[in-house]
């Protein structure tokens, strides 16, 4: 029986290293351009994953609807990274051996990171919808369609000092999470910049991200006008349901992760009245561009209202299509040519979408735009700017 | 002041988890598994109230209701599929495909429902009590959770030192061969078990979910290791213990970090834990385990 | 063949595992030179050897020890974050690779064995599931203080803070090194299939020869009954310290290849949370709680297969929890087992192994002689 089992070790070991033959051969073809995606498709942070690669999608449909990019029609292939850094590596090596020609990926900080170092060897073009660390801008070899995180912190307090909302700013954020903690310490220092005082800094975890009662009530004490929230909406919810239940109305303020508040399933968005948001999209805009991407998103995905990660990974997909239309690439260049000629030509182009009026890129890779900010009224965004 | 508004936070907190734990040491006390799958009928049951409540419209008295039902129905398909084929297996063996029964129920939750949150409505229409002109905030949630926690952990202890079916229980826990001489049926006592264990995780989806309305296919898994924890914080298998457990973690979870550093609550919580554990090795009101040679 | 019998079991068994081991490695090599491997396969190398480094390491407390443990990803953790650390510290001043990262293995390995014996320590009173909360919640203390931890350095030395990289007050030209939730970020990928593959080999012999040393034995006694074990007079807090302290030691080296293998480093409940602990608990239990060289099958089939898995899209993780309970009953539950020896697959497979035979053989042979 012993030997039985040892044979039959080998036997899996061997045969799983011979399947690795079955996927190999790299399939180009000469006549599609294929784009890889990478995300969060199952576990805590399916949410973003799925808005990106339903967004992306839409994009593709329509661009191949229209005769494709440089006269080849797009194949969009999508793999989950459940939000890690190792499984984002196996992702990025599954759509490698698809025959990926470039990246829109990844959607998360972290994992972005560990993708970032294997795109730089290969010299594989890579535009991130929301990666939005500054540490993905190391190897200036991925651009972002989103703001950087610190670019967020200092605009937020920026615009509160030039509106005067308040002189007097507790935050609450996560210290877990990569994005929160990124715009939290730039957020600080530019209030200290500009004169704000920040009476009250509280933090949460992933582990323990359901009960706000302790953040609120020493913001509350502390005699915060103004809570910054540079969280994400799910959180948000909660947070501004329990300020409601301890009478505790200060002016919320948020980034771009708030977004998507409104259309939360049952969420009683009286509560959400009068929040800022300092977001480069809103779903609610009234503009042609916008309202039919929400549009086309509706219909195509059960009735779903896109948040901004949607509309980063749209706008990715025509980014990708700009500048390749600019550099001029074909299908049957390797990955290494579009590589250099897509940077090239991205640090040329100016765009125009749903995130942003006249997009450009500096070398870093970090976009250059201007975030709006919108309040919540009457269950609307109204542009607070 | 503020040290007792924290307390009352602290205390409401940790009544949803005793809740939670309450179900966990129920089933780890008759059949001796950590029922991992546990958190996550708390994530089905709050789904099948939030569907008949925003969706159809009916009374939240009827999704709850409906909410006991369905999870004891589901509890009892898992215990029949997933744990009774492994009864004569290693606990570790039921302790990984109870594992593989909460990714399940994860990602059907994610397929079906989709990965966006719900806000879930509170069932609980009680007014929020306020003392000491409004300083002070008890909600609603935790005037109807406190009470309900203690006359659970009541009738449970009724039902299982009065009942003969309890009882049964009981012997099953000691010595599942013994009990078999004395003409117990042991997968019957078991099934029930777990037909409990999740009828109470349906009241505590109610529970957990009113008072932190937030509801995703991964929402019931932190809440389940915390009560977990929980649980043998007040010495697994204990049902008063659970209580107690659940409360004191509540307080402990936000009196840190209202005090010493909200970053690093969790850590505090976890090293009080050890303490503790380090001082009563099974936990408050756990047995004293006597061993035999 | 013949004098690979006259050896005794165990030398036996190793040369065979050592035999497999390499004849593997060389397969992966002839098929990477050829350019025939896929870039998910060549991408997975190395994340096999450190999932069966850790499968073994844990399967020394689980399956050797007998105590139950859900933290063992803090020691992997506590790994990969020292020799990180490490490594981007003295990037600039130590220039050979080599010393460089052997000293961040060390340190990786030592520092995670320091840990080990404490929770050994602490521990030594507990017993069963108590045991294992204890270790979950350490593993949890471990990625929370991660989390808010801040280290930088200058020229006037280290500066440590668990409120954010402000508060460390760097001088000019000072370089946070952990980032609170961003953890470390750029570490030189020094870990490579070779290393990888030396050090599986390395964990394995050390603990299979602990096994089958006089330790391993008072190990074992421990494990089926401690009471006869102290009354034969066995060290019983020597011996579990032990165990522990070997068991974190590999993890801590496991953790020192994963983090140089990628270079984003950060601590979230996926990769060091007790979700991972218990991703390494159902490699154990699933190869045979005891088993050595049943983790390290068992860590390849359930890290491969959620990758092979990926046809399926959004149905991945749900297949592949399906394919989990399924395997479970299949290996525990009483009537399959009574089906399997009904119908041995020996029968099944017979004919297949007779034809693999000669070259499996042929080569197990040839390493040996």
């Amino acid at each position: 029986m012993k030997k039985i089992k040892k044979v039959l070790s080998l036997l899996v070991i061997s045969s799983m290293v011979v399947a690795s033959f079955a996927a190999c051969g790299t399939k180009k073809s000469g006549e599609t351009f294929t784009i890889g995606g990478i995300g969060p498709i199952t576990g805590d942070a399916a949410v973003y994953g799925i808005n990106v690669k339903n967004g992306a999608e839409i994009a593709v449909k329509e661009i191949n609807a229209a005769g494709g990019i440089n006269g080849a029609q797009i194949v969009f292939k999508f793999e989950d990274d459940v939000a890690d850094g190792e499984k984002a590596v196996n992702a990025y090596n599954t759509l490698k051996d698809a025959g990926m020609h470039m990246l829109m990926g990844t959607v998360t900080s972290g994992a972005c990171a560990s993708v970032m170092e294997e795109t730089n060897v290969d010299n594989m073009f890579q535009l991130t919808p929301s990666a939005s660390s500054t540490d993905v801008l190391k190897n200036g070899n991925v651009y972002q369609v989103c703001f950087t995180d610190p670019n967020l912190g200092i605009t937020s307090a920026q615009y509160i000092a030039g509106k005067g909302l308040a002189k007097k700013i507790a935050i609450i954020y996560d210290s877990s999470d990569i994005y929160s903690s990124g715009i939290e310490a730039a957020f600080k220092v530019e209030a200290g910049n500009q004169g704000l005082e920040i009476v009250a800094e509280e933090a949460f975890t992933a582990d323990s991200n359901s009960d706000f009662s302790v953040q609120l009530q020493k913001a509350k004490d502390s005699g915060a006008e103004l809570v910054f929230l540079p969280i994400y909406y799910t959180q948000a919810t909660l947070i501004l349901s329990q300020a409601a239940a301890i009478d505790y109305k200060p002016i919320f303020l948020g980034c771009d992760g708030l977004d998507g508040i409104l259309t939360v399933e049952n969420f009683d968005t009286s509560l959400a009245e009068g929040v800022v948001l300092m977001t480069p999209f809103s779903a609610e805009s009234t503009d042609e561009k916008t309202a039919s991407f929400v549009k086309a998103y509706q219909s195509a995905y059960n009735n779903e209202t896109p948040n901004q990660f949607a509309a980063d990974a749209y706008d990715a997909i025509y980014i990708i299509k700009a500048a390749a239309e600019k550099a001029g690439i074909k299908p049957d260049m390797s990955v290494s040519e579009i590589g250099t000629a897509m940077k090239e030509a991205i640090q040329q182009i100016s765009y125009d979408g749903l995130t942003g009026a006249q997009m450009t890129w500096a070398a870093t890779g970090e976009v250059n735009k201007q975030p709006r900010a919108y309040k919540i009224e009457g269950g609307k965004y109204v542009s607070a700017e | 002041m503020s040290f007792i508004s924290y307390l009352i936070k602290g205390i409401s907190l940790g009544s949803v988890y005793s809740m939670i734990a309450l179900g966990y040491t129920m089933v780890y006390g008759i059949a001796k598994m950590l029922n991992f799958a546990h958190g996550d009928v708390i994530m089905v049951g709050g789904y099948i109230i939030f569907i008949v409540m925003s969706v159809s419209g009916l009374n939240p008295i009827v999704g709850v209701l409906l909410a006991i039902i369905l999870c004891t129905l589901l509890g009892i398909t898992i215990e029949r599929v997933a744990y009774k084929p492994l009864r004569k297996a290693s606990s570790l063996a039921v302790l990984i495909t109870a594992i593989g029964v909460s990714y399940l129920l994860q990602n059907v939750a994610l397929l079906i429902f989709g990965a966006d949150t719900k806000s879930f409505s509170s069932v609980i229409k009680l007014p929020a009590l306020k003392l000491a002109g409004g300083a002070l905030t008890i909600s609603g949630e935790t005037l109807v959770t406190i009470p309900l926690c203690l006359i659970i952990m009541v009738a449970l202890n009724i039902f299982i030192k009065k009942t003969k079916t309890g009882r049964s229980m009981i012997a099953v826990s000691e010595d599942k061969d013994a009990s078999v001489l004395m003409g117990i049926n042991v997968n019957k006592t078991i099934a029930i078990t777990f037909a409990i264990g999740s009828a109470l995780a349906a009241v505590a989806s109610a529970l957990l979910f009113s008072s932190y309305p937030s509801l995703s296919s991964t929402s019931g898994a932190m809440p389940g290791i915390k009560a977990f924890v929980a649980a043998v914080f007040g010495g697994i298998g204990s049902i008063p213990g659970a209580m107690i457990g659940g409360i004191l973690l509540g307080v402990i979870q936000i009196l840190s970090s209202a005090y010493i550093s909200s970053q690093l609550s969790d850590a505090i919580v976890f090293f009080i834990l050890i303490l503790v554990l380090l001082v009563k090795p099974t936990g408050i009101l756990g047995k004293v385990m006597h061993e035999k040679v | 063949m013949t004098r690979l019998k006259a050896l005794n079991k165990s030398t036996r068994n190793n040369i065979i595992v050592l035999g497999i081991i390499l004849v593997i490695y060389v397969i992966c090599r002839i098929l990477m030179a050829a350019g025939a491997m896929s870039n998910l396969m060549q991408g997975l190398l190395v994340p096999l050897c450190y999932y069966s480094i850790l499968a073994i390491s844990l399967n020394l407390t689980v399956g050797i020890l007998g105590e139950l443990s859900l933290g063992h990803a803090g020691f992997m953790c506590i790994g990969a974050f020292m020799g990180a650390f490490f490594t981007k510290c003295t990037e600039n001043s130590i220039s050979n690779v080599f010393i460089r990262y052997g000293i961040a293995m060390l340190l990786g390995a030592v520092c995670a064995a320091l840990f080990g014996g404490l929770i050994g320590v602490v521990v030594l009173r507990l017993r069963g599931d108590y045991l294992a909360i204890v270790t979950l919640a350490f593993g949890e203390i471990v990625k929370n203080i991660i989390n808010a931890l801040y280290v930088g350095i200058d020229n006037k030395g280290l500066h440590i803070s668990l409120q954010d990289a402000a508060a460390l007050k760097l001088a000019e030209g000072g370089e946070v090194i952990v980032n609170g939730a961003k953890g470390i970020t750029g570490t030189s990928r020094d870990t490579t299939f070779t290393v990888a593959i030396l050090m599986l080999i390395l964990v394995y012999f050390i603990i299979v020869n602990l096994i089958n040393s006089r330790s391993g034995r008072a190990i074992m006694a421990i494990r089926d009954n401690r009471i006869a074990a102290e009354s034969v007079g066995i060290d019983i807090t020597r011996f579990k310290l032990l165990a522990f302290t070997i068991s974190a030691a590999m993890a801590g080296i496991a953790g020192v290849l994963y983090s140089h293998n990628i270079s984003s480093l950060v601590a979230t409940p996926k990769n060091f949370g007790y979700n991972m602990s218990i991703m390494i608990l159902v490699f154990v239990v699933l190869g045979g709680v005891g088993n050595i060289r049943g983790s390290i099958v068992a860590a390849v089939i359930l890290t491969l297969l959620p990758e092979y898995l990926r046809f399926l899209a959004d149905y991945r993780m749900l297949i592949y929890a399906v394919v989990l309970i399924v395997m479970m009953i299949f290996n525990w539950n009483p009537a399959c087992i009574a089906w399997r020896k009904n119908h041995p697959i020996k029968g099944v497979l017979q004919s297949v192994i007779k034809k693999k035979e000669g070259s499996a053989s042929g080569k197990e042979g040839g390493k040996a002689s």
